[in-house]
């Protein structure tokens, strides 16, 4: 067994638009089955982070190790990376021209090479996982937010990825709906699965989260257990951030 | 004669629709002909030059932009004339339906790689996101992800303008080639009556207008896709 060693690693990941810094240098260790909860104002690279640790986005200088091996050199093998972490994104980004079985089985079949009955087979699994299979048939405009991101969740984990990256994956839902895709991310993270997950849903994270980070101006601030965080910030501007968002 | 039995007369005349018959109906299979293999040609060239361009390779970019501006901006009776009569003087010799295949294809080829660039640049970029996230690579994120999106919602311009280009096809009649038009007018220089030509009229209306249907319900079927 591993277990010290961290299933995703950064170090001194950099990231410049222009003359804009988006990522200052950010040294970051994950450890299998951990849930990390990122905080922040808007503009504080949330968002270019997530994207960085699936090559998403290039970043201009760092490492990216999984499982300690580096994954951040050109040759690497970029598609491996993303199989291996799964992304869920906040527009949903559902294909609108395939059923959510579709949408579940296309890297299946593409990527893993299953046939499309064994696709069909992990997708419906996958589905049957967020609570949707009986909406394998229905396309992303018949369905809800709530079930088009849970859609979103089901493609990431067809691929049986190791982290699951979630960019504010309930913001753009409306309040009702956000419940469902709650409940389902807890299942995941009873299941044991390692999530990366940037949110406003502070409430989940006191209750979920094994260790929040805060974030400003492309770097982290401050980061600790959320009772810690939430309760006892050391650093002012997290104070700051956390009383103007109310938690 | 009344103003009826003169209308026939000049528009309609039985005797020479009788003996006018057998040219018109093979112009309209030469029309078929062209035109089938213009669309074919054209769709297919279009699409490779849109999916060349998708790599954005600059060079390429440069070369696809000029071609595709140069063959919308001018008209392609020029084009017809220029390669018909020109090409000759360097030493080839096409023949007139080759001519006219050539030239409507590229001009067809011309507006369909506009017609699906546009389409491919206007899906959402977090199309990308999500199929590179989950490990597919260019190739595939764009045929399987961003072409079939693409290809949607270029299908109401691409009808109606690949309708316009095969119409172009009346423009053998310049050149020679046997096609409908040509054969209207030769009959009509031959009889001194407009009846062919009323025929030719007939035969493009029997030709285009269920292709014209078949377009406005293409455009109706797929219209509501771009919410
Ligand atoms: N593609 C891009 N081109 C130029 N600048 C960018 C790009 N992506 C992000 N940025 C800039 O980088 C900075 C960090 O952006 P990022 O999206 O990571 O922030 P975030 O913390 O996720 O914010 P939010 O909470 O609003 O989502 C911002 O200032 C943003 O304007
Ligand atoms: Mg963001």
């Amino acid at each position: 067994m591993t277990t010290d060693q961290p299933i995703l690693e950064v170090r001194g990941l950099q990231k410049q638009y222009g003359r804009h810094v988006a990522l200052a240098g950010i040294d970051l260790k994950i450890a299998a089955g951990e849930l990390v909860f990122v905080i922040g104002p808007s503009g504080s690279g949330k968002s270019t982070l997530l994207r960085c640790l699936n090559r998403l986005e290039e970043p201009d200088h760092g490492q990216i190790l999984f499982e300690g091996q580096d994954m951040s050199g050109k040759k690497n093998d970029l598609n491996l990376l993303r199989q291996r972490v799964g992304m869920v994104f906040q527009a949903f980004n559902l294909y609108p021209h395939l059923t959510a079985l579709g949408n579940v089985t296309l890297a299946v079949r593409k990527v893993l090479r299953k046939s499309r009955e064994a696709a069909d087979a992990i997708g419906l699994a996958a589905l049957r996982q967020v609570g949707l299979v009986e909406k394998a048939g229905s396309y992303p405009n018949e369905l809800s937010g709530g079930q088009q991101q849970r859609v979103g969740i089901a493609r990431a984990l067809a691929l049986e990825p190791k982290v699951v990256l979630f960019d504010e994956p309930t913001s753009a839902l409306d309040p009702e709906l956000v419940r469902s895709v709650l409940e389902v991310m807890r299942d995941l993270k009873r299941a044991g699965m390692t999530m990366v997950v940037v949110s406003h849903e502070m409430k989940f994270a006191r209750e979920a989260a094994d260790r929040v980070i805060f974030m400003a101006e492309g770097a982290i601030v401050e980061q600790g257990p959320p009772e810690e965080i939430f309760s006892h910030a050391r650093e002012p501007r997290t104070r700051a951030f956390l009383s103007q968002v109310g938690a | 004669m009344d103003g009826g039995a003169a209308f026939v007369d000049a528009f309609f005349k039985p005797a020479l629709i009788a003996r006018y018959a057998p040219e018109i109906v093979s112009g309209v299979g030469q029309t078929i002909l062209i035109a089938s293999t213009i669309v074919l040609t054209g769709l297919v060239l279009g699409v490779t030059l849109a999916l060349i361009r998708s790599l954005r390779l600059p060079i390429a970019t440069v070369m696809i932009v000029i071609f595709a501006d140069v063959l919308r901006a001018v008209p392609p009776l020029v084009f017809v004339l220029l390669v018909y009569f020109g090409l000759p003087n360097v030493g080839v010799t096409l023949s007139a339906f080759a001519v006219l295949w050539l030239v409507l294809s590229l001009v067809l080829a011309a507006f369909v790689e506009e017609i699906v660039w546009a389409g491919i640049t206007s899906v959402a970029k977090g199309q990308w996101d999500a199929a590179r996230s989950t490990g597919l690579n260019f190739a595939t994120t764009l045929r399987d992800v961003i072409l079939p999106q693409a290809l949607r919602l270029s299908i109401p311009p691409l009808t109606s303008r690949t309708i316009a280009i095969t119409k172009n096809t009346a423009l053998g009649s310049v050149i020679g080639v046997p096609e409908i038009l040509n054969q209207a007018t030769s009959a009509v220089s031959f009889s001194g009556n407009a009846t062919p030509l009323m025929m030719g009229a007939i035969a493009y209306v029997v030709l285009f207008l269920p292709v014209v249907i078949f377009g406005r319900w293409v455009e109706t079927r797929f219209a509501w896709r771009r919410a």
